[in-house]
């Protein structure tokens, strides 16, 4: 009892010591942040293209305590049926279960929020434990918010049949984020993530090919990379709101990727918001992917996913006010639907020899309600 | 050479700063001007759960991840 009351106490200190650490950089009085409101979300997901079907649901249940502590719990679940290009030519179709459960607790101390959260997730061959700490924090009279995170992950990676084949991988990320108010219209987000593999970074399924043969891929056991991103959302009066963003990375595997998004939000009456967005991806490929490799190297792969490709997507959300009390509850339900085009410029279909690509379609149907 | 071209640049920079009356940088939006910012329209991520399905299938499919601001961040699966 007094080891629990020390412990409660320590902790105390040490979100009281974080909270006065960072009201240093906080000019000018203290304002409080309010946590996260009460909500409990619903969604149904599905992703079909490229032989893949993934559908599941997933749920978000959130509830403050005495106005100090947010708990929020959640579950994942993807339904997955494979029958993508490199499994229908190089091995067969499958299904299985991905069943991920998560838990966290946000505190508020002054203008600053602490985040803790842990999540497992499950499949047949493959096991995820990881661990995050967020704090946000307000300054500059709450014109600017600083964010910073960290994430560690364990996975345990198996092979389905082959109970001699077991391995891990641990990840680790970093991340920095900042918000500032720019005008009464403008907002800029800038974020920056360090990331840290280490272990198995494959799949004990997938093949490379050497001259023409089929061998399994060798990946390298370590990973790093960057990722930086910069965001604009502005105010347009009556006309809505428009998002414009870039995002670069670069990795140790000499992948170098480029993204550039931007959508336009516009209510239409008090019941109505409609959003239609779009995406641009495109990265180079990893030094040790290839097609066919006409030498013979340490590390070999032919992860499509570490291929030269972009992807282009345009997509549009609906979403309708159900019910809405002030002050008490508010309810919606929206739909949002995407369409994905790939296109692979070193990566062939062996069937054909044709470089291969495809498009993809996303559909979400969310019911949120916050009270 | 270069060395005494260093210091004499940073002895520059001093002179100059110290010499410079720096303007306060005070809050140039004030709370009450921020009304059309608090709408949810003007979120950068206004749903948690939509917005790591979508992060989930892109993690799965593209070579690059991270900087996307959905807190947790990455995805235990491969």
């Amino acid at each position: 009892m007094a080891a629990t009351r020390a412990a409660i106490g320590l902790w105390h200190r040490l979100l009281a010591l974080i909270g006065s650490l960072l009201g240093v950089l906080a000019p000018g009085a203290s304002r409080a942040v309010d946590l996260p409101g009460d909500k409990a979300e619903a969604l149904v997901h599905s992703y079909i293209g490229g032989g893949v079907n993934a559908y599941g649901p997933a749920f978000l249940v959130r509830k403050s305590i005495m106005d100090k502590v947010s708990l929020s719990g959640t579950y994942y679940m993807d339904a997955v049926s494979n029958a993508s290009i490199d499994v229908v030519t190089t091995a067969s179709k499958y299904k299985e279960t991905r069943h991920e459960f998560g838990l966290s607790a946000d505190y508020v101390y002054r203008d600053a929020q602490i985040t803790l959260g842990a999540m497992t997730s499950h499949e047949p061959d493959y096991t995820a434990n990881t661990g995050n700490i967020d704090v946000t924090q307000e300054v500059f009279g709450g014109m600017t918010t600083v964010a910073f995170g960290f994430t560690k992950a364990s996975d345990k990676v198996g092979k389905k049949n082959s109970p001699e084949f077991s391995d891990h991988a641990h990840h680790w990320q970093y991340r920095f984020g900042l918000t500032q108010v720019l005008t009464p219209r403008w907002l800029m987000s800038l974020n920056f993530d360090a990331l840290s593999d280490d272990g198995y970074l494959g799949s004990p399924y997938r093949s490379a090919r050497v001259f023409g043969a089929f061998v399994p891929e060798r990946n390298p056991r370590t990973r790093n990379s960057r990722a930086a991103k910069i965001k604009f959302v502005g105010d347009l009066g009556s006309f809505g709101a428009v998002n414009l963003g870039y995002r670069y990375y670069t990795d140790t595997w000499d992948i170098k990727a480029h993204t550039v998004d931007g959508g336009w939000s516009r209510y239409f009456g008090e019941k109505w918001l409609a959003d239609v967005f779009a995406r641009y991806y495109t990265q180079t490929h990893a030094n040790f992917y290839s097609d066919n490799a006409l030498t013979e190297t340490v590390y070999v792969s032919r992860n499509r996913q570490l291929s030269t490709f972009n992807d282009y997507g345009v997509g549009a959300r609906l979403s309708y006010n159900v019910r809405r009390v002030p002050g008490r509850y508010d309810v919606k339900l929206i739909g949002t639907y995407e369409y994905t085009t790939y296109r692979f410029k070193d990566f062939t279909d062996v069937r054909t020899g044709e470089l291969y690509g495809y498009g993809a379609n996303l559909f979400q149907v969310y019911l949120s309600a916050t009270y | 050479m270069t060395m005494s071209r260093a210091l004499a640049c940073a002895a520059l920079l001093g002179a100059l700063l110290a010499g410079c009356s720096v303007p306060k940088l005070e809050p140039w939006v004030k709370p009450y001007e921020r009304e059309r910012l608090a709408d949810p329209i003007m979120k950068l991520s206004r749903d948690s759960l939509p917005d790591k399905h979508v992060e989930h299938v892109r993690d799965v499919r593209e070579g690059a991840r991270g900087a996307t601001g959905v807190q947790g961040g990455g995805c235990g699966c491969n």
